[in-house]
């Protein structure tokens, strides 16, 4: 029983002496389209009427329509399509 | 949609800094933050070149790797964002950054640096969107109202292009093809060189 206890306690000093020894990922992964990091309201949560001179449209919660409004807002970039 | 990113065609861009008077103007950055400026190389020499430089918003990010506070995060839409209440103002992040876009104030009789101060590609920060705490922080929130951001959409050259890259890049392929010069994109594989799924391969048969 004896020995048994001094095993058991010899375990248990060894587990805490290496606990610190643990490695773990520092370097942050960013995987695609998976939010990552601090809490953060989602751009297509708010209402857009609620925006000053905004083109864009879309329901709240909608994230569909979000990016499909800013889809079309990008384009007023290329000129082409402005000019023609 | 895919992720946002910034573009600079060095063919267009006239060293008008339309895009960092835009960007202070939105986001009311106070003196001496710069989260945005226009760099000339070959200055004054035929043949120079300008292009409007702020944080590309980077697929790996080395900001994000050596925080030693982790205060930096990313969203859905890809943008490199970061919380002021758990920066201390280290300065880590600037030595990182291979565009200088970390900033920081300088206040208080001896000069001291307070938090890091970024582009935040128009999209606020943890706070709550489009609320007086966030602008009072972080400035605009743009996204969040449909728009994108202010130095891209005031561009008078459309020099900088900013947005979902399929978007982009689609819109600056279409211009190189037309004048037939100027396919490099400054900063573009520094930023965004490498691939968010190594392992992909393009679809094999015929084109898409």
């Amino acid at each position: 029983m004896k020995t048994l206890l001094g095993l058991l306690f010899a375990a248990l000093v060894t587990a805490g002496l290496v606990s610190g020894c643990g490695e773990r990922e520092q370097v942050v992964v960013y995987k695609q389209g998976k939010y990552q990091g601090k809490p953060d309201t989602k751009p297509w949560d708010d209402d857009p009427a609620s925006a000053l001179y905004t083109t864009s449209k879309w329901t709240p919660g909608d994230k569909k329509g979000w990016e499909a409004a800013l889809t079309a807002r990008n384009q007023s970039q290329n000129e082409y399509t402005r000019a023609e | 949609m895919a992720r946002m990113k910034f573009l600079c065609d060095a063919e267009r861009c006239i060293e008008c800094n339309g895009c960092v008077t835009a960007c202070k103007q939105e986001n009311e950055v106070p003196w001496g933050v710069n989260r945005r400026r226009v760099v000339t190389i070959n200055d004054g020499v035929p043949g120079e070149r300008s292009i409007s430089v702020a944080c590309m918003h980077c697929s790996d990010a080395p900001c994000m790797a050596v925080c030693p506070v982790d205060c930096f995060y990313r969203t859905e839409e890809g943008v490199v964002l970061h919380d002021k209440d758990l920066c201390i103002g280290c300065g880590y992040c600037f030595y990182a950054c291979p565009f200088g876009a970390p900033q920081f104030p300088q206040a208080g009789a001896f000069g001291l640096r307070g938090k890091m101060d970024k582009c935040t590609f128009c999209a606020g920060g943890p706070e709550k969107d489009n609320s007086p705490e966030e602008y009072a922080k972080y400035g605009s929130n743009r996204l969040a109202q449909g728009k994108l951001p202010a130095c891209a959409e005031m561009c008078s050259t459309k020099a900088l292009l900013g947005g979902d890259s399929d978007i982009i890049s689609g819109i600056y392929r279409e211009r190189v093809l037309k004048r037939g010069k100027g396919s490099e994109v400054w900063g573009w594989g520094t930023a965004y060189g490498k691939p968010d799924n190594p392992q992909a391969r393009p679809p094999q048969g015929a084109k898409s």
